[in-house]
């Protein structure tokens, strides 16, 4: 005999109210993703502000095809500093990590919360003296220069991440490893390592979202248009073709489609990164 | 290598014990090495971070007001002249309006979307990925789409949600986003204050997307906080002959108070320092009634190459930031080390 949740009520009028209030709230946050999909569907001709609600009369690229033409080169910049970037601050956060929950020494809690402080910074704060490192170091307004930064800036989330994740296994696991003759590269290669796995998931799309969406490092490390990111390409876009809207709707659904990808396969492990990023636990 | 230094170093029952000098080699290896692979990380933070915040504040007091540096000391001329300034003072009644609304607004919708989906609905994944999927997409994202849902349009050719508001028979016409009037603004202020008390009418849309963008990770925060509560603890409420609401209100929100603290000090600084979506959704404008510091110290800088008055803006910045954060982590160090 199975013993089972209690089933919902049939019917109760704070069932509808419940259900009414959950369906408007569905609509103001898909409100935004209707018009971009309904405007990039429309042709050239079709796209009216004064209609911009009603529906295409059929399907038609043309918004986002434009859209794209102008993204492109941008697109592709993101890509090249988005990936390096994630795979070299996931490492660096899990051997920090690893360190910081298993190999505590003396100050090496301190250490951390010196280091979270740095994920919690205004950036504007090291703004000035970042791009003056960056011209003298010749990466100024490069991808490489771009992929340093946000590797360095992500060390405090990844490292929070991995040493969360990394607390939680069992310090026996390490003493009967440390038994076996395994030392500290030998435990984190036969023991850390393949537990890993879902931190590194965990933490691989934290930053790939967070440093795709990044604006303020991509507007100011970059100066001219080849090297920027997606991001700055998109409000360039926004600010200046004011009546083009169409395009900026359809520009702002490709920005967004990597990271909306990543969130809809693999939105368990998004919301894992999102609540250790909520310095829980 | 290290293999065997281990091998050599690990006491053997029955043998003797290896001479002293061999085992305490070992173990000072045994605790330099996780220093030595930590070391890179600690430069680059040490250095990226705390360094670079030091050599802002010198910029700050400095005469650097051009493109040649000048990092002669000026004093603080520079957060003098930031203090009487208009723009800055608008700055700064704009974060203040801003992450006060921003801040009950994400904290009562998530709270309620999240008790709404904890009362066992149907279809409850279905809502939470919706509910949650804007805190995938840029900021930047946000400002553009929100930047023309509130787009007015002329009174008899509505555009954005105007349109839409006139198509479902609602008779709203909002023009929050063009105007630079405050609410309410008026009334006596102290002498030193340039601009008008109140909220921008044009910072309302900000909020609007701001809190469209992030309340679904309060849903997701307090969602975990509720799951977090065993059942029993309720239900023995329930017994006892409680309310639905004085469970609620005895029970369950008052354990859900970290949830609380959590979201308010991630929202918070993020709102003490938004830069992203308002420089999309409206640049700063109408009239600086939704510029905030991080504009303006990004214009000041590296548009103007006003050197020593953006570094105090940054500074200023990090000061508001640091006051909200470093209690709470040196708070968060304390329990950490109870434990």
């Amino acid at each position: 005999m199975s013993v089972r949740a209690p089933r919902a009520p049939r019917f109760h009028p704070t069932r509808l109210i419940i259900y009414s209030v959950m369906i408007a709230f569905a609509a103001f946050y898909l409100l935004p993703v209707y018009l971009m999909l309904i405007t990039g569907m429309k042709s050239f001709e079709e796209v009216n502000i004064s209609r911009m609600w009603d529906l295409p009369s059929g399907l038609r690229f043309d918004s986002f095809l434009a859209a794209w033409q102008t993204l492109k080169p941008s697109f592709l910049n993101s890509v090249k500093m988005v990936v390096p970037a994630t795979v070299l601050s996931s490492l660096l956060g899990s051997m920090n990590g690893y360190v910081l929950a298993k190999w505590k020494f003396r100050g090496s809690d301190t250490l951390f919360t010196a280091i979270l402080f740095g994920m919690f910074i205004p950036y504007q704060s090291i703004l000035i003296p970042l791009v003056l490192t960056l011209q003298r170091m010749g990466l100024y307004g490069s991808i490489p220069g771009l992929i340093l930064t946000h590797v360095v800036y992500g060390i405090p989330i990844t490292t929070l991440i991995f040493r969360n994740y990394y607390a939680a296994i069992p310090t026996e696991l390490l003493e009967a490893a440390k038994v076996d003759g395994a030392g500290f590269f030998g435990i984190y290669r036969r023991v850390i390592l393949p537990l890993s796995a879902t931190g590194f998931v965990v933490v691989a799309i934290w930053q790939f979202t967070s440093i795709w969406n990044e604006f303020l490092f991509g507007l100011v490390i970059t100066n001219s248009p080849q090297q920027r990111p997606v991001t700055v390409a998109l409000q360039n876009i926004a600010g200046s073709q004011y009546t083009m809207w169409n395009v900026q709707m359809a520009g702002a659904l490709l920005v967004a489609l990597p990271t909306l990808l990543v969130y809809i396969l693999l939105g368990r492990y998004f919301l894992r990164g999102l609540l250790a990023g909520s310095l829980k636990g | 290598m290290t293999g065997k230094v281990i091998e050599e170093a690990r006491p053997r029952p029955g043998v003797a014990t290896r001479p002293m000098t061999a085992r305490s080699r070992y173990r000072l290896v045994e605790r330099l090495i996780p220093i030595l692979m930590i070391t890179p990380s600690i430069i680059a933070i040490a250095v990226f971070v705390y360094g670079f915040i030091g050599w802002t504040t010198v910029v700050s007091v400095s005469r650097w007001q051009g493109i040649v540096p000048d990092l002669s000391f000026a004093g603080f001329r520079n957060y003098a002249a930031l203090l009487t300034s208009y723009r800055f003072q608008s700055d700064i009644r704009n974060t203040i309006v801003f992450t006060v609304f921003f801040l009950i607004g994400s904290l009562s919708i998530g709270l309620l979307l999240a008790v709404l989906l904890d009362s066992k609905v149907r279809g409850e994944s279905f809502f939470r990925t919706v509910y949650l999927f804007p805190m995938a997409l840029s900021f930047v994202v946000t400002g553009t789409v929100w930047q023309w849902l509130f787009t007015p349009g002329a009174p008899g050719q509505p555009t954005g949600l105007n349109l839409l508001f006139e198509q479902i028979g609602l008779p709203v016409f909002q023009t929050w986003s063009t105007v630079s009037h405050v609410w309410p603004g008026g009334g006596w202020k102290p002498e030193w204050l340039r601009v008008p008390f109140g909220v921008p009418l044009a910072m309302i849309p900000v909020i609007i997307a701001a809190i469209w963008q992030m309340s679904g990770f309060t849903m997701a925060m307090y969602l975990a906080g509720l799951r977090a509560i065993p059942d029993e603890l309720r239900e023995a409420a329930r017994v006892d002959g409680a309310s639905e609401w004085q469970v609620f209100r005895w029970i369950t929100f008052p354990l859900l108070q970290p949830v609380t603290l959590s979201a308010v000090i991630v929202l918070g600084h993020i709102s003490l320092k938004i830069f992203d979506l308002i420089m999309t959704q409206t640049g700063g404008g109408p009239g600086f009634a939704t510029d905030v510091p991080g504009i303006f110290m990004y214009e000041t800088t590296f548009k103007s190459n006003k050197y020593a008055e953006g570094a105090a803006v940054a500074i200023v910045m990090l000061l508001m930031v640091s006051v909200l954060i470093v209690p709470y982590l040196i708070w968060r160090l304390r329990t950490e080390t109870e434990r």
